[in-house]
């Protein structure tokens, strides 16, 4: 029996999680101490999340999990039903990852927390109300009283992040459980909540457990960092000896794994693609008999140049128009002003013409498991293009080329036959990718490639674009909010908010020398890492 | 030349196909009902061979006759007159019987077959020469059944593909334009579904004699309605879909794209909907046939042996083989229909999930 310090708040002695006789978590080990922040670290399917689940018993029937779990001195392997519920939003609170799912859509704000209020300290009414309006306070949203009543799409991703942790923090629990409480936010939003989580752990005294696969966060909000790969634990201590001097091979590749390095130098040339005074406009319903209200400016005119074989990054937070930017540019959406492709006024294009041109430039979405059709083989999928632009193509010479580009993107070529639900995220935007080089376009947009992956494989996708320009000598367009893989990617970068040009320049010198305020919360925020690789 | 490209026979289908395959099969009462539904089906498809009033094949004087297939005069056999040889005539098959042998179909009489040799009133009640009896006129009833099954069948089967061809097509341009072409198209398919069939239906009824394809055709005119608002829904939630941006990205045109890229993922909601129009098509017709405004008089028609035994209340095998047929069909339809719903449910799959491990990426899922 290992002796138990006093101020051990959660224990867990080997931990072991099975489904059907899958192992998915094996002999976790943790402790965290009252006003201690543990960061549980992994990259997605290193079993974080579901260690925690497991401990609290929140799993489904299939599961079986295994080992010492305590909770100050509940055993929780013991607890049944009822105790079970006493705990779970009483003991222990938590805030989860989807602010845009993980409230009730049909409640309002004082009935979501008035609920936990009522089941745990039978609180009703105006006291119910009273003490909700307090937790409001407590996680600093602006106007309090008007939020009470405030349904849940009428806030912001981080005003409903607030409000689950007020839901979290509502009956003063000993522990706090946040499953990735920031993922979904943007990076200076990301900020303010980690910052609040700190200052209710201190002055509640609450032990924290934070799970997250973001290293940047875990280096300035954990105390202490367990990290986890595969299920299985690689390595725990305070946060400042891990990242110093890391003992497990896996933490040392996790550190590592930030883009690194440049792009090579683009020639300037005379530019591949320009837009003069380029705007979208998106019209808002008109009421019968009344005014038709303003338009909605989507995206400001703006100008902007792209040289061959160079990349310009369009940086920004979620609503700043980088995604309409690029759908304007490919002219899947109605917008103003010029788009000059090489030689030809695309804005003039339409019909047959236009998709003539498409061919020499590209796209890659964000979501690499939406961006293939589930039901054609990889073959069909990459070679659809091809078929269609070039008919005259015989079968023989499309599959050679369907091969070739799979290896050029570094896929087994075995898997033309394969369906896309066989493919991890990164191996599936190599795909994507695939499906855009095998046109020879001259031009990439890269809409977000990177942001559904983990660290590692961004890492190695970087690297395949990189590789790509140098060798065809392709101009890329690509948009991030990721300013460490903006720095790896773009010569040029271009900052928006809200559908206007904040800031643009040389990739490093608008990094390192922000003239703006904003471009530089977005520095600050992102915290990178001072190494530059040499370009 | 490399040969990874083509596709195995397994390969054929995509895996989400596949599991739904397994669902259905899973669901055992579905699984039996498309079985004996489709026995039936093929059965009927054969009635010429297991009801009809000529042999099927005979031989004469040392002759082989096939009157199934050919149309012999009486004077082959004897008679006098130059007319279609009548072989329930008792002077014929004495004939037959003296010259050779005729082999008949199992129930010798066709959906139109008068008995004359009946020595019963019509209705009679069934005995071993009309197994379910015969109806007011005299004809045999189980004959009228298998082929009234067949027609049954056969028009809700056009009627659902002319639906689905009209419906997706009329939906899917809605829903992939959207926009204006969006809103037209609703309010013309919202008048349009304001005019009423059955109206329609009999003010046609007096002025032509609706025949199987007039009938088809006024059907067809209004049983799309259904379909389009779910294709719609399909087709505009897959516009945006990430896949079918970078196929318009990529140039290909949109018709292409609706066939090979949308088209796939609004099957789903519209397969599902197919035995319901189904049905919905069978019940319509014998509702037809019922009130008189249906098939032409004489047609092996569902409907009609309803209305006859609504009128011939003393002969109950009338009402109740009507009831029995029809009951029989549609349960085995809603059974499978209520089959392919679940398949395609993707809430369904993991309570019906088979007892295989999970997929071995589970763990990095």
């Amino acid at each position: 029996m290992p002796e138990t310090s006093a101020a051990d708040l959660l224990r867990l002695d080997d931990l072991t999680v099975a489904f059907d006789e899958v192992t998915v978590v094996d002999r976790l080990s943790l402790r965290i101490r009252r006003g201690e922040t543990l960061a549980l670290v992994g990259e997605s399917g290193s079993g974080k999340s579901v260690s925690a689940l497991g401990a609290m018993g929140l799993l489904p029937d299939n599961a079986r999990v295994e080992g010492g779990r305590w909770l100050g001195d509940t055993d929780l392997a013991r607890l049944r039903g009822r105790d079970w519920q006493g705990l779970r939003g009483g003991r222990v609170g938590f805030v989860f990852q989807e602010p845009m799912t993980s409230l009730n859509p049909l409640h309002t704000v004082a009935r979501q927390i008035g609920e936990t209020l009522r089941l745990h300290q039978g609180l009703t009414g105006r006291a119910a109300r009273e003490r909700t309006r307090e937790l409001l306070v407590q996680v600093k949203l602006p106007r309090p009283d008007e939020l009470l009543d405030a349904w849940p799409h009428q806030l912001s991703g981080g005003q409903r992040q607030r409000v689950m942790i007020a839901m979290a923090i509502a009956n003063d629990p000993e522990l706090l459980i946040a499953d990735e409480p920031t993922t979904a936010l943007d990076v200076t939003v990301q900020r303010e909540i980690l910052a609040l989580l700190a200052e209710l752990r201190d002055r509640h005294g609450m032990g924290m457990l934070f799970i997250t696969h973001d290293l940047n966060l875990v280096r300035r909000h954990a105390d202490r960092v367990c990290v986890l790969f595969q299920g299985r634990e690689q390595e725990t201590g305070p946060v400042a000896e891990v990242f110093a001097s890391p003992l497990s091979p896996y933490t040392r590749l996790l550190l590592d794994a930030e883009p690194e390095g440049r792009p090579a130098p683009a020639e300037r040339g005379a530019p591949l693609l320009q837009a003069h005074r380029l705007g979208v406009r998106f019209q808002r319903p008109k009421r019968l008999f009344a005014r038709r209200p303003p338009a909605f400016e989507a995206l400001r005119p703006l100008d902007l140049a792209i040289a061959p074989g160079e990349t310009l990054g369009i940086v920004g937070e979620s609503g700043s128009g980088k995604t309409t930017l690029a759908l304007a540019l490919l002219r899947l959406t109605e917008s103003h002003g010029e788009i000059t492709f090489g030689e030809e006024r695309l804005d003039r294009l339409s019909g047959k013409a236009l998709r003539r041109q498409r061919r020499r430039f590209q796209v890659v979405f964000q979501d690499p498991y939406g961006s293939l059709s589930p039901r054609l083989p990889v073959s069909e999928i990459i070679s659809e293009g091809l078929r269609f632009h070039y008919p005259e193509l015989a079968e023989e010479e499309v599959v050679r080329r369907v091969q070739a580009t799979l290896r050029e993107v570094g896929l087994p070529e075995d898997c033309a036959s394969r369906y896309p639900h066989e493919f991890s995220g990164g191996q599936r935007q190599r795909i994507a990718v695939a499906r855009a080089i095998i046109l020879e376009p001259e031009m990439l947009v890269l809409d977000e490639p990177t942001s559904a992956l983990d660290r590692t494989v961004q890492k190695q996708l970087v690297a395949l674009l990189r590789d790509l320009q140098a060798r065809r000598g392709l101009s890329y367009l690509f948009i991030s909010h990721d300013l460490a893989v903006v720095r790896a990617m773009a010569h040029r970068v271009m900052v928006l908010r809200d559908g206007e040009v904040v800031e643009q320049g040389e990739c490093l010198a608008v990094l390192e020398q922000p003239r703006s305020d904003y471009t530089r919360a977005l520095v600050a925020a992102a915290g990178l890492s001072p190494r530059l690789g040499q370009g | 030349m490399a040969a990874p490209l083509s596709t195995t026979l397994a390969g054929r289908f995509s895996p989400i196909t596949r599991r739904r395959f397994g669902v259905f099969r899973a669901n055992r009462r579905a699984w039996v009902s498309l079985w004996i539904f489709a026995a039936l089906f093929a059965v009927s498809l054969a009635a010429e061979l297991i009801a009809n009033d000529k042999p099927l094949v005979m031989k004469y004087d040392g002759q082989w006759y096939l009157p199934l297939l050919v149309d012999y005069p009486e004077t082959e056999f004897g008679g006098f007159l130059p007319t279609r040889a009548d072989y329930h005539d008792p002077f014929v098959q004495a004939q037959i019987e003296e010259h050779g042998w005729a082999l008949w179909p199992l129930i010798p009489f066709s959906y139109q077959t008068l008995d004359m040799q009946m020595m019963r009133p019509s209705p009679a009640p069934p005995d071993a020469r009309h197994w379910l009896g015969t109806d007011d006129q005299g004809r045999d009833v189980l004959a009228r059944v298998i082929y009234g099954f067949r027609l049954s069948v056969f028009f809700a089967l056009v009627l659902t593909a002319g639906s689905l061809v009209m419906g997706v097509l009329i939906g899917g341009i809605q829903g992939y334009f959207g926009g204006k072409t969006d809103l037209i198209g609703q309010r013309l398919t919202e008048i349009w579904s304001g005019l009423p069939v059955l109206f329609l239906l009999i003010i046609l009824a007096s002025f032509v004699q609706p025949g199987f394809w007039w009938l088809l055709g006024i059907m067809l005119l209004f049983s799309w309605l259904g379909l389009v608002d779910v294709v719609r829904a399909e087709f505009l939630r897959a516009r945006n879909l990430e896949y079918v941006r970078a196929a318009k990205a990529m140039g290909l045109t949109p018709p292409l794209i609706m066939w090979r890229h949308v088209l796939p993922n609004a099957m789903v909601a519209t397969l599902t909907f197919i035995p319901f129009l189904f049905t919905g098509a069978i019940t319509t017709l014998t509702a037809l046939d019922f009130l008189g405004f249906g098939l032409p008089p004489g047609s092996p028609s569902l409907g009609e042996l309803v209305a006859q035994g609504k009128n011939n209340l003393h002969a109950p095998w009338l009402g109740i083989t009507a009831f029995v047929s029809l009951s029989l069909m549609l349960s085995l339809l809603v059974f499978i229909g209520e089959g392919l719903r679940d398949a395609f449910d993707p809430r369904h799959i993991q309570h019906a999930a088979s007892p295989t491990p999970p997929p071995r990426n589970l763990r990095d899922a």
